[in-house]
């Protein structure tokens, strides 16, 4: 069996990997990505802690980040379009104000 | 042998989360993704989560890359990025900042000593097991799951809208 330890390795390097990824890409449909990258890291190491703790409470935390992630998408994803349909560019560079 | 399994398994959501961050079309990253995402899941049933191994496949592989991919393809932001990046420097700090991020990381998780490292699998991770959690212990979150994606699913109809 292998130890949760090496689960929760491998989230932290999933993690670190998403948050790099949020900081030196310019595209948001790409960071958008990494936040789920990231947000699937965390959820790795929910359910490995859960099984250290031998109950399915873990599990259950799981499934609400993933219902969370969806609803973020669905939001996330039609304010890039409006931007795009605003903006006709698609670079976080330019948007650095929150009103025009 | 579990150990192999895992070994390869965590190898391959490595190398596709690399991808996804390294590659500079946006559509070969989604697919990265849904690579990442099914080794994640097949963690997932190694870890004894066969309900949240298929959950992660239908929710995440299934419906929220569709909708990366179709938004990727309505954009096409594929010529972005391609221009010299006018802040490069300061994006390459993101390097020794993660691996900063990383150790600390390492350090948090590490340093407590939980009880029982390998503890018995005492509950199941099937349908049953979190049926009952979710409908006794969480029903409130999960009652506000309900009300939250009824929220979103207005809240992007209302910005997909062509006039306001």
């Amino acid at each position: 069996m292998v130890p949760e330890s090496y689960y929760v390795g491998l989230s932290a390097i999933l993690f670190t990997i998403g948050v790099v990824g949020v900081v030196i890409r310019r595209n948001p449909l790409v960071m958008f990505m990494s936040i789920e990258l990231m947000l699937n890291a965390a959820n790795l190491a929910f359910v490995a802690f859960g099984r250290r703790a031998g109950n399915p409470d873990g599990q259950a935390v799981a499934f609400f980040v993933m219902a969370v992630a969806a609803a973020e998408v669905a939001v996330g994803l039609a304010i890039i379009v409006t931007v795009f349909r605003l903006r006709r560019r698609l670079s976080v560079d330019d948007l650095s104000l929150m009103r025009w | 042998m579990a150990h192999a399994a895992f070994v390869v398994v965590a190898a391959i959501a490595v190398a596709a989360a690399l991808g996804l961050v390294l590659t500079r079309n946006a559509i070969h990253g989604a697919l990265f993704l849904v690579v990442n995402l099914g080794s994640i899941a097949v963690l997932y049933a190694t870890l004894g989560a066969e309900f949240l191994a298929w959950a992660q496949v239908i929710v995440y592989a299934g419906a929220i890359m569709v909708l990366f991919v179709f938004a990727i393809m309505v954009l096409i932001p594929g010529k972005e990025e391609t221009g010299p990046d006018p802040r490069r420097a300061w994006r390459l700090l993101a390097l020794p900042a993660g691996a900063l991020l990383f150790l600390q990381l390492l350090f948090a998780v590490g340093g407590g000593r939980g009880p029982a490292e390998t503890a018995p699998p005492t509950a199941g991770g099937g349908v049953e097991a979190i049926a009952r959690l979710l409908f006794t212990q969480y029903l409130f979150p999960f009652e506000l799951t309900s009300v939250l994606l009824l929220a979103a699913m207005v809240g992007a109809l209302l910005l997909a809208r062509r006039k306001v």
